[in-house]
């Protein structure tokens, strides 16, 4: 049951993750944090996994609907491990339920964002 | 120089700004960046949302791959746990992408706005 739920969590959050260009984390971590029993920083570790595969297919698919800009695309990836080092020293060295406040907080945020984006839309899925 | 674009200076520059914040919302969150990245290119580069999100999932995957090695170095990582939300979230992206090309997405963003304000609840009451 907790494998369904985790499995029906995983196909939406790919699929928004395909609508909104984003990796789908932002659901995977709960989703193995509450069903699969994990902690917190298990469920991100684990889900970073998860948005590779995503993040490999979902480029492919915009590749072929000519969506990506693959220099700008290449030169943030190269120079983001400064950022992803800070992060994971940090993400292992505060308490577990400061880890869960503050990704509380990164989803409120993106739901906010997410409300105010479909929102401000003019002429929404206008393809330009 | 004077034959150099004068813009692509800054450019790099802002380029470098999204990297290392999207990396550090990755390492620490487990997320792939993207809701700093879409915004910013968007906001910065004039890029079409659709370009921005798929230009963005393109940088997600060395991100990603970079925050999966350093959280693995910790020994976090649980790849059949990873596989079971992965997997299916593939199927999900080949669908969403297809979808994002005919629909305005509005009704599916609330629907997961929804979802994650009660993700956020459950976080915080646990």
């Amino acid at each position: 049951m907790n494998e369904l739920a985790v499995i029906l969590l995983g196909f939406f959050g790919g699929a928004v993750g395909g609508l909104v260009g984003v990796g789908g984390g932002v659901l995977f971590v709960p989703a193995l944090a509450i069903f699969m029993g994990q902690s917190q920083l298990e469920a991100e570790a684990s889900s970073l996994v998860a948005i590779v595969l995503v993040a490999l297919a979902g480029t492919w698919r915009q590749l072929g609907y000519g969506n990506v800009r693959l220099r700008d695309a290449a030169v943030i990836g190269v120079l983001s491990p400064l950022g992803v080092v800070a992060g994971t020293v940090l993400a292992n060295n505060v308490s577990e339920r400061a880890l869960e406040v503050a990704f509380a907080c990164l989803v409120l945020f993106f739901a906010a964002q997410l409300l105010r984006r479909s929102f401000s839309e003019p002429a929404p899925g206008e393809t330009r | 120089m004077s034959g150099q674009p004068p813009r692509s200076g800054p450019r790099l520059l802002k380029l470098a700004f999204i990297a290392t914040l999207a990396g550090a919302f990755s390492g620490l969150f487990g997320v792939g960046g993207g809701t700093v990245i879409v915004p910013l290119l968007v906001m910065w580069f004039g890029y079409s949302e659709h370009v921005a999100t798929g230009t963005s999932l393109a940088a997600i995957v060395l991100i990603g791959l970079f925050a999966a090695i350093a959280h693995g170095a910790y020994g976090n990582v649980d790849i059949p746990k990873a596989m079971l939300v992965g997997v299916p979230a593939v199927g999900g992206i080949v669908a969403g992408t297809a979808l994002q090309q005919r629909l305005s997405g509005r009704t599916v963003s609330l629907l997961f706005a929804g979802l994650l304000v009660s993700v956020a609840i459950k976080l915080l009451i646990d």
